[in-house]
């Protein structure tokens, strides 16, 4: 009876904070679709590798090593883009090359799964607290920068005469990136959190008339995708992160459907 | 003068792009800024607005409300964004009311149910005149205008350019207009300043500055013949 107990609270904690990161996920992604910054998210998930490898083998907890080494990557990548003038996709495939080296070379192998495909089962109460809480910054955060990155990203100059200071808010907004992506390596892994960031947004743009119900829709299609995920994933005892975007590129074809249908 | 420039020189990676310009604008005037591709008319633009370093000196009188609508702004961009022509006004810093946008919208000739429309899916012509409602309407004292038809049609083209000036005569903005479209430059004009790639300028009334000689020197070999209107 303790361990039905013990399960289902797991899989309650795991839903609760799925549906949170798949919601927060989707919600930056319409902003990094529309920066074409989608592809960013995947080296900076890499980036998480070496962070996770210390994690396992100080035996801290996951989160606590993936947050800064994505942190200080976002960071460099922000830099490095102020200096250098390249574009963003170049840089994060530098900073891609690097995350994954140093993980590699210290993430023990037989441990790497849990780096892979994200460990949200065993989530506690206090990590799914934490998950809510900063899920709730981020996207207050993100709604603060929104309407000024989408100018940003229209035309940089544009913005600059409307009177954004665009280095500010491309920080901030590379930190939510951070952020995101962080909690994206909890639920799904370093490897699919990129998926969870891409999808939503894509799927919703298939179907929407404006930019409210594209942020609307990927929000519920990010969510639906975790929920669902998490719960099919249980009963077919596989996998949850491989599960997760399944339900997402599930999602996806629909909206093909629809969207050639209408 | 609202603007005054002198021995304004301007460097792009090590190359001169800019070298030794002096002009002057008044309040209220139109100047157009010529030249071919490659001459740095984008460049002297984004210089004058601060965007760029510079050496020399670049005075404007007091301070003032710029609106620019910078080259290349085109639809290609917001092609596949689900961005409403609504939401595309949103995005200005200044919250602007929907009744003014309203009153902008009617002013450079578009109906009203454009708002609702994805801004990616106008027609040429119309997102022009949408941007230019965008650009006018926080009220700028000064605009910048790069290469505004890019891609219009030249029935477009004309309009955009009549409507121009149709609204500089109401309200007294003063224009800077980026072009390579000889024809309106002496319609609207009030001074021309032409670049070429040579580093050969000139400064002054249509009229006066472009005879085929001096076209020949900006453009070199790339327009022979000019027919003046």
């Amino acid at each position: 009876m303790n361990i039905i107990n013990t399960t289902t609270m797991q899989i309650i904690l795991s839903l609760i904070s799925g549906i949170f990161i798949g919601g927060i996920s989707a919600y930056l992604g319409t902003l990094m679709l529309s920066k074409k910054m989608t592809v960013v998210a995947g080296p900076l998930a890499h980036l998480a590798f070496p962070g996770v490898a210390i994690a396992l083998v100080f035996g801290l907890s996951i989160s606590t090593g993936v947050f800064p080494f994505v942190v200080l990557g976002t960071i460099l990548i922000w830099y490095l883009e102020k200096k250098t003038k390249l574009p963003l996709e170049n840089l994060s495939a530098i900073i891609f090359a690097l995350g994954v080296g140093i993980g590699l070379l210290f993430l023990p192998i037989d441990k790497a799964e849990e780096a892979l495909v994200g460990s949200i089962i065993s989530i506690t109460p206090g990590e799914t607290f934490f998950v809510i809480i900063l899920s709730i910054i981020i996207f207050l955060v993100t709604r603060y920068i929104y309407k000024k990155v989408i100018l940003i990203n229209i035309d940089e100059d544009l913005a600059k005469i409307e009177g954004v200071k665009v280095s500010k808010y491309n920080l901030i907004y590379l930190l939510s990136v951070a952020a995101v992506v962080s909690l994206g390596v909890y639920l799904v892994g370093a490897l699919i959190t990129v998926a969870l960031i891409a999808l939503p947004p894509a799927s919703a743009k298939n179907i929407s008339s404006s930019f409210r119900s594209y942020k609307m829709w990927a929000i519920i299609f990010g969510m639906i995708s975790a929920m669902g995920g998490i719960l099919i994933a249980r009963w077919l005892e596989a996998p949850i992160g491989p599960v997760v975007v399944l339900t997402g590129v599930a999602i996806f074809l629909l909206t093909m459907i629809f969207k050639s249908r209408a | 003068m609202l603007l005054e420039v002198e021995k304004l020189n301007v460097s792009l990676g090590g190359n001169r792009i800019i070298k030794n310009l002096s002009f002057g604008v008044k309040k209220g005037e139109i100047l157009t800024i010529l030249g071919p591709n490659g001459a740095g008319k984008s460049v002297l633009v984004k210089t004058l607005l601060g965007l760029i370093p510079y050496e020399g000196k670049i005075k404007w009188e007091g301070k003032m409300k710029i609106g620019y609508l910078p080259q290349g702004l085109n639809q290609l961009k917001m092609q596949k964004s689900p961005l409403t022509v609504q939401e595309f006004f949103e995005l200005k810093n200044l919250s602007v009311k929907l009744s003014e946008i309203k009153i902008f919208l009617e002013l450079v000739g578009l109906e009203t149910d454009v708002l609702s429309q994805k801004a990616g899916t106008l027609s040429g012509g119309q997102f022009q005149r949408m941007l230019l409602a965008w650009v006018l309407v926080s009220k700028p004292d000064i605009i910048f205008l790069d290469e505004p038809t890019t891609g219009v049609d030249i029935a477009g083209d004309k309009t955009i350019y009549s409507l121009l000036y149709e609204i500089k005569q109401k309200q007294n903005i003063t224009i800077f207009l980026i072009t390579h479209d000889l024809n309106i430059v002496y319609k609207h004009s009030d001074n021309v300043l032409c670049l070429s790639r040579r580093g050969h300028t000139c400064f002054g009334p249509p009229k006066e500055m472009l005879d085929k000689k001096a076209l020949e020197q900006i453009f070199g070999m790339e327009i022979k013949y000019y027919e003046h209107h």
